[in-house]
C-alpha cells in the first residue's frame, strides 16, 4: 500500500507538528508514508473565494504529485472536501467551457484515492485505537466539512474514546460553525469573530484543557480567539493526539512536548 | 406589439438553452421512493391516529358512534354556551335532533361574514381527514356549506365519519377534486409569530371541536 | 411604510453594526435554536425524508427545464376556471397591474395575505403613491407595518422583535391605523395576538379586495395554495370578492399529485409541524364561495435571469421554508436587515444576487455573506448547494467586480508561488526565519487587520514541515522527493 501525506499548505507552513505527528502515527500503526514534496496547496481559498481558473493549475500539481499512491492521506477535512467536492466541478466547467477533458481527467484520477486521517484510519486501517496515551480533558469540535460534506460522522470521537487516559467532554453546539470559513474570516470580521466567540465560550465551558480538531485552519481561529482572551484552553489537532503515547508523557514534562503551548 | 407575456416566455426559452428540446414527457419520471403512508394502522387504530394528532394540536377530539352523536352534539354546544349555531343548509337533520335551544342560522348566498361575526358556533362535517397529520379537509361540498362559514365564528364543530379518514397525504389527494374550494384545517387559528411561541387563537375559529363517527 | 430596502450598506458592514446589538442577538438566538430544534423532531418523524427531499428537488428541476410549458398550461387552466391572467416582467409592471385593478374595483384598501414576493416588488409602496393602503394581516408582518420596520425573516418576518418591543409597537401604532390596542395590554403572546384579532377583524369584514401571494400554482389544474396558520390567509382568501394572486414564476408544480410532495416538506421544514393549521386551495372562482374576481399575476422580475445560470437556477427551487436561516449561524448573529432584501440567509444570499443582478455593492457582497459551512444545504428540503451558488456567485463578483482587481492580482500570485515549489519553499523558509519580526496584532489595513482586530495570529514555527521532512535519514535524495524538481515543469496542462 502506497500511501502518501497530502499534509496541506496551512499545516506545513503554520503547524508542522501536526505533520510530525501524522508521519509518527502513520508509521506507528505499520503505514510507510511518503511526503512528496511537489506538494503545495489544493486551491481552496482561491476556489472558494471565486477564483476557479486561478485553482486549475493546482487541480493539475495535486493529481501529478499524489500519482500512483493508493491513498493519499490529508489530516484537514475541508481540504479533503475541496478535492472530492470541487475537483470534479472544475473539470467539469473547464469541459462545459471548451477546454478539454485534461482537467476532468486529472480530478477523477485523483478523487477517489483522497482520504481524510480520521477516515483512513478507521475505514482503510480498520482501527480505533491507534494506541495513544493523553492523560487530559479533551472537548471536539467536528469542523463543518469534515461534518457535513464528507461524513465522518462519529470516527473522530470513536478514536479520541479510545485513547487511554483521554476523558472526552461533549461539546454544547458542537455541530456549529466556529466561522472561520477561509476568507470569510476576513471578509467578514464581524460575524466571523463572533461566531467563534459563542465556540469558545461553549468550549470552555466544558472546562477541558484541550479543544481537539480535525482542522488546523478552524483551530488557528479559534486559537486566536483563545489566545486574545488569555483563555487557558488549548487548541490541538487530533493527530497529535493520536500520536501521542506513554513514552512521550514520560519523558520530560508532558504537556511541554505534547502540546505546542 | 409584444406583449410581457411574449417577454417573459422568450426569455425563459432563452434561459434554457442547454436543455434538449422535448415535451415534458419526455423526461424521466421523477423519483417517488417516499411512502404513501407512515402508517400501516386501520380501523379503530387510525381513529386513534387521528384523534391523537388532532389532540397534539389543540382540537378537541370526541369519539362517538351514529346513535350517540345528536347528544353529543347539543352537549358540546351546551357546554360551550352557544345560542345561535350557523349551519350548511344540507346538513343532516338528525345530528341537531337534540340540541332545542339553540338558534340557528342556515347557510345561504345572502348570510353575510357580518352576520356569521356575531354567531357563537359552526357546525359541519368535512370532505375527508387525514390521519397522520391530523387534518380536515372541506371542499364545501356536502354539509360544509360555503368556506366562510366555518372562518368567522370562533368555534368550529366538524364531524368526520370514520369511512371518511385516509392514513395520508397521498391516499388523500387522489380523493379531492382540485376544482372545488378547499380548506385543510389542523388544529386550531395559531401563531408562533411572537417569540416562537405557539399561540392558538388568532382570526381562524379559536376553538376546534372535532366529532368522530364511527359504528 | 416609507421604510424600503434601498441603498441598504453591505453585508459586512451592516453585520458589523447588527452583531454589536445584545437584544436582537438574543431575540435571534432564542428563536432560530426553538425552531430548528423543532425542525428538526419535526423531520426526523418521516422515515422517508430524505425520498420526498430527492422527489420534491425532481419535480422542481422537471418544472424548471420545462417552465415555458407550464406556465402556458397553467394560464390556460386558471383562465379556464374564471381566474384573469396577468404577466409582469419586472416590479414596476407587477405594481402597475395590481395598482390598475385596485382602482378599478373603486377601493382604496386592500388587505394583504403575507406574500414574499408582493415585499419583493414594493407593493405596499407602489400602491400608497396610487392612494391605495395596504394592510399587512399577518401577526409578524402586521407588527413590521405598524413598527415602520422591515422583515428580517421569510417565515417570522418580525423575529428580530421580542413581546416587549411588540406590546410597545401595538401600544403606539395600532390607533393610527384603526382600531387601538386594548388598554392595560401585557407583553404575553396571548394577550397580543387577541389584539391583532380585534385590530384586523372590523378590516377583514369590511375588506373588498385582497392581495396574495400563492406558495404553489398546480399547472395542470390551474389550482393556487396557500399554507398559513392564522387565518389570516383564509379571511383574505374567502371574504373579499376581488382576490388579486402576485406569484412568482417558479411557484408552478406540474401535478395535484405533486402537492403530496410539497405539502409533507413545507410545513415540517418551516413551521416544524406535521401539517399547518390552515391551507387554502383554489382554483379560479366558484358561484357563491368567495371571491367573483380573481386575477393572477406571473412575476418574472429576475426569475429567467436566474434561471439562466446552470447551477444557480437551483435557486428557484426554493418553497420558502426559511429552514436555511433558522440553521445559518450568520444570519443567526448578523440579523435580517443586514441582507438588504426581503430574502435574507443564505436563501437571500444566492437569491437576491441572481434577482437584482451583481452591480450594487450591497447585492455583490452577498455571496460573500457566508462560511461555507453546509448547514443550509443539509436542511434544504429540494436540495438547493447554497454552498455550490455562493461559490459560482463569488466567481460572478470577481469576475465584473473592479473592486477585485487587487484581490485576484494576489490569487494570482499565490497562484504562481503554489504552482512553483521550489519557490514555495523557499518563501515557507523566509517567513519562519522571519517570524520573530512577527507580532501576533497587525495595525495595517487589510485582512490582516481584519483578522487581528479580534484574534492573534498564530506563532510561525521554527522551520515548516518540509524541512523537517528532508531532515530525516534517507531525507533528500531518494525518490520519494521531488521539491524543486519535477515541480519547476509542473503538471500537463
Amino acid at each position: 500500500m502506497r500511501v502518501a501525506l497530502f499534509l496541506t499548505c496551512v499545516n506545513d507552513a503554520l503547524y508542522p507538528d501536526t505533520g510530525r505527528a501524522v508521519v509518527t502515527l502513520l508509521e506507528r500503526l505499520g503505514v510507510d508514508v511518503d511526503f512528496p514534496t511537489g506538494q503545495t496547496c489544493c486551491g481552496q481559498p482561491q476556489y472558494n473565494t471565486g477564483y476557479r481558473r486561478e485553482t486549475e493549475p493546482l487541480v493539475h500539481r495535486m493529481a501529478k504529485v499524489f500519482a500512483g499512491y493508493d491513498y493519499v492521506v490529508t489530516p484537514s477535512g475541508s481540504c479533503a472536501a475541496m478535492v472530492r467536492d470541487n475537483y470534479p466541478r472544475i473539470g467539469a466547467k473547464a469541459r462545459a467551457e471548451g477546454r478539454g477533458t485534461a482537467l476532468g481527467k486529472a480530478a477523477d484520477a485523483l478523487v477517489p484515492r483522497v482520504v481524510e486521517l480520521t477516515e483512513f484510519l478507521v475505514d482503510v486501517l480498520e482501527v480505533t485505537d491507534v494506541g495513544a496515551y493523553f492523560p487530559h480533558t479533551v472537548t471536539y469540535h467536528p469542523s463543518c466539512h469534515g461534518l457535513r460534506m464528507l461524513g465522518l460522522g462519529d470516527r473522530p470521537v470513536r478514536l479520541l474514546r479510545a485513547v487511554r487516559g483521554l476523558t472526552l467532554i461533549e461539546l454544547p453546539g458542537a455541530e456549529e460553525c466556529c466561522g472561520f470559513g477561509g476568507t470569510f474570516s476576513v471578509k467578514n470580521p464581524a460575524v466571523s469573530t463572533a461566531m467563534g466567540t459563542d465556540k469558545v465560550r461553549n468550549a470552555a465551558s466544558t472546562g477541558a484543557e484541550v479543544l481537539c480538531g480535525a482542522d488546523n485552519s478552524c483551530l488557528m481561529h479559534l486559537g486566536g480567539l483563545l489566545h486574545r482572551q488569555d483563555q487557558p484552553l488549548r487548541p490541538l489537532h487530533i493527530a497529535e493526539i493520536l500520536a501521542a503515547t506513554e513514552q512521550d508523557a514520560t519523558a520530560t514534562e508532558p504537556t511541554e512536548t505534547v502540546i505546542p503551548a | 406589439m409584444t406583449t410581457s407575456r411574449d417577454r417573459v416566455l422568450a426569455k425563459v426559452r432563452a434561459a434554457l438553452a442547454d436543455v434538449p428540446p422535448g415535451a415534458p414527457d419526455a423526461d424521466p419520471p421523477v423519483t417517488r421512493a417516499y411512502r404513501t403512508a407512515h402508517t400501516e394502522a386501520t380501523g379503530p387504530a387510525l381513529l386513534a391516529l387521528l384523534a391523537e394528532n388532532l389532540a397534539d394540536y389543540r382540537a378537541m377530539v370526541h369519539r362517538t358512534t351514529e346513535d350517540q352523536l345528536p347528544s353529543l352534539l347539543a352537549e358540546i354546544l351546551r357546554t360551550h354556551g352557544s345560542r345561535t349555531l350557523a349551519v350548511p343548509t344540507d346538513l343532516p337533520s338528525k345530528w341537531l335532533a337534540a340540541a332545542h335551544e339553540v338558534t340557528r342560522l342556515p347557510d345561504s348566498p345572502t348570510v353575510t361574514a357580518d352576520q356569521l361575526n356575531g354567531v357563537d358556533s359552526t357546525l359541519t362535517g368535512c370532505a375527508l381527514a387525514i390521519a397522520e397529520t391530523g387534518t380536515i379537509v372541506l371542499d364545501a361540498g356536502p354539509a360544509q356549506g360555503r368556506r366562510l362559514l366555518t372562518l368567522v365564528p370562533d368555534h368550529h364543530i366538524c364531524v368526520i365519519r370514520a369511512d371518511q379518514v385516509v392514513a395520508s397525504l397521498p391516499q388523500a389527494l387522489p380523493r379531492l377534486d382540485p376544482t372545488r374550494p378547499q380548506t385543510w384545517i389542523s388544529g386550531p387559528s395559531a401563531t408562533s409569530d411572537i417569540e416562537l411561541e405557539r399561540v392558538e387563537g388568532v382570526h381562524g375559529p379559536r376553538c376546534l371541536e372535532v366529532v368522530v363517527v364511527s359504528g | 411604510m416609507s421604510r424600503t430596502f434601498l441603498g441598504m450598506p453591505p453585508f459586512p458592514e451592516a453585520a458589523a453594526v447588527s452583531t454589536q446589538n445584545a437584544q436582537l442577538r438574543a431575540n435571534l438566538t432564542h428563536a432560530t435554536h426553538t425552531i430548528r430544534d423543532k425542525r428538526a423532531r419535526a423531520v426526523t418523524e418521516l422515515d422517508d425524508w430524505a425520498q420526498l427531499r430527492q422527489a420534491g428537488q425532481e419535480i422542481k428541476d422537471h418544472t424548471l427545464r420545462h417552465l415555458d410549458h407550464y406556465l402556458l398550461q397553467a394560464e390556460k387552466a386558471v383562465t379556464a376556471a374564471g381566474g384573469t391572467v396577468h404577466w409582469a416582467a419586472d416590479a414596476a409592471e407587477a405594481n402597475r397591474i395590481v395598482a390598475d385593478l385596485v382602482r378599478a374595483t373603486g377601493e382604496s384598501e386592500v388587505v394583504k395575505v403575507k406574500s414574499m414576493a408582493t415585499q419583493e416588488i414594493g407593493l405596499n409602496e407602489a400602491l400608497a403613491a396610487e392612494g391605495i393602503t395596504a394592510y399587512e394581516t399577518d401577526l409578524a408582518e402586521l407588527i413590521v407595518q405598524l413598527g415602520d420596520d422591515l422583515p428580517s425573516h421569510i417565515l417570522v418576518p418580525a423575529i428580530h422583535r421580542n413581546r416587549s418591543e411588540i406590546r410597545d409597537i401595538f401600544r403606539d401604532a395600532m390607533g393610527r391605523w384603526g382600531r387601538p390596542a386594548p388598554d392595560g395590554l401585557t407583553d404575553s403572546p396571548a394577550e397580543l395576538a387577541e389584539a391583532a384579532r380585534l385590530h384586523l377583524r372590523e378590516k377583514f369584514l369590511r375588506a373588498k379586495v385582497a392581495v396574495s401571494g400563492a406558495n404553489f400554482i398546480v399547472a395542470e389544474t390551474g389550482t393556487l395554495v396557500v399554507l398559513e396558520s392564522e387565518g389570516n390567509g383564509r379571511m383574505c382568501l374567502t371574504l373579499p370578492e376581488t382576490l388579486i394572486s402576485v406569484v412568482g414564476i417558479e411557484k408552478l408544480v406540474p401535478s395535484w399529485r405533486d402537492l403530496e410532495v410539497f405539502l409533507q416538506l413545507l410545513p415540517r421544514s418551516s413551521t416544524a409541524e406535521r401539517m399547518n393549521p390552515y391551507t387554502t386551495l383554489w382554483t379560479g372562482t366558484t358561484a357563491g364561495d368567495g371571491p367573483s374576481n380573481f386575477h393572477l399575476v406571473l412575476l418574472d422580475n429576475g426569475r429567467t435571469d436566474t434561471l439562466a445560470d446552470e447551477v444557480g437556477r437551483q435557486a428557484l427551487r426554493c418553497i420558502r421554508c426559511s429552514a436555511c436561516l433558522n440553521v445559518c449561524p450568520v444570519y443567526e448573529r448578523a440579523g435580517g436587515h443586514a441582507y438588504g432584501s426581503p430574502y435574507p440567509g443564505p436563501i437571500g444570499a444566492i437569491l437576491t444576487p441572481q434577482l437584482r443582478g451583481l452591480q450594487s455593492e450591497v447585492d455583490a457582497s452577498l455571496p460573500y455573506a457566508s462560511s461555507l459551512c453546509g448547514a443550509c444545504y443539509e436542511v434544504c428540503p429540494v436540495a438547493i448547494d447554497i454552498p455550490e451558488v455562493l461559490v459560482q456567485l463569488r466567481e460572478r463578483v470577481a469576475d465584473q467586480a473592479p473592486g477585485h482587481r487587487l484581490e485576484r492580482a494576489a490569487m494570482k500570485s499565490a497562484g504562481w508561488l503554489l504552482d512553483h515549489p521550489a519557490a514555495y519553499s523557499a518563501a515557507l523558509r523566509t517567513a519562519s526565519r522571519a517570524r520573530g519580526l512577527l507580532p501576533r496584532r497587525l495595525p495595517l489595513p487589510g485582512p490582516a487587520k481584519a483578522w487581528s482586530d479580534s484574534r492573534d495570529l498564530p506563532t510561525l514555527p521554527e522551520h515548516p514541515f518540509r524541512d523537517w521532512w528532508n531532515s530525516r535519514p534517507n531525507g533528500e535524495d531518494g525518490p520519494k522527493h521531488d521539491d524543486g524538481k519535477t515541480g519547476k515543469d509542473s503538471a500537463a496542462r
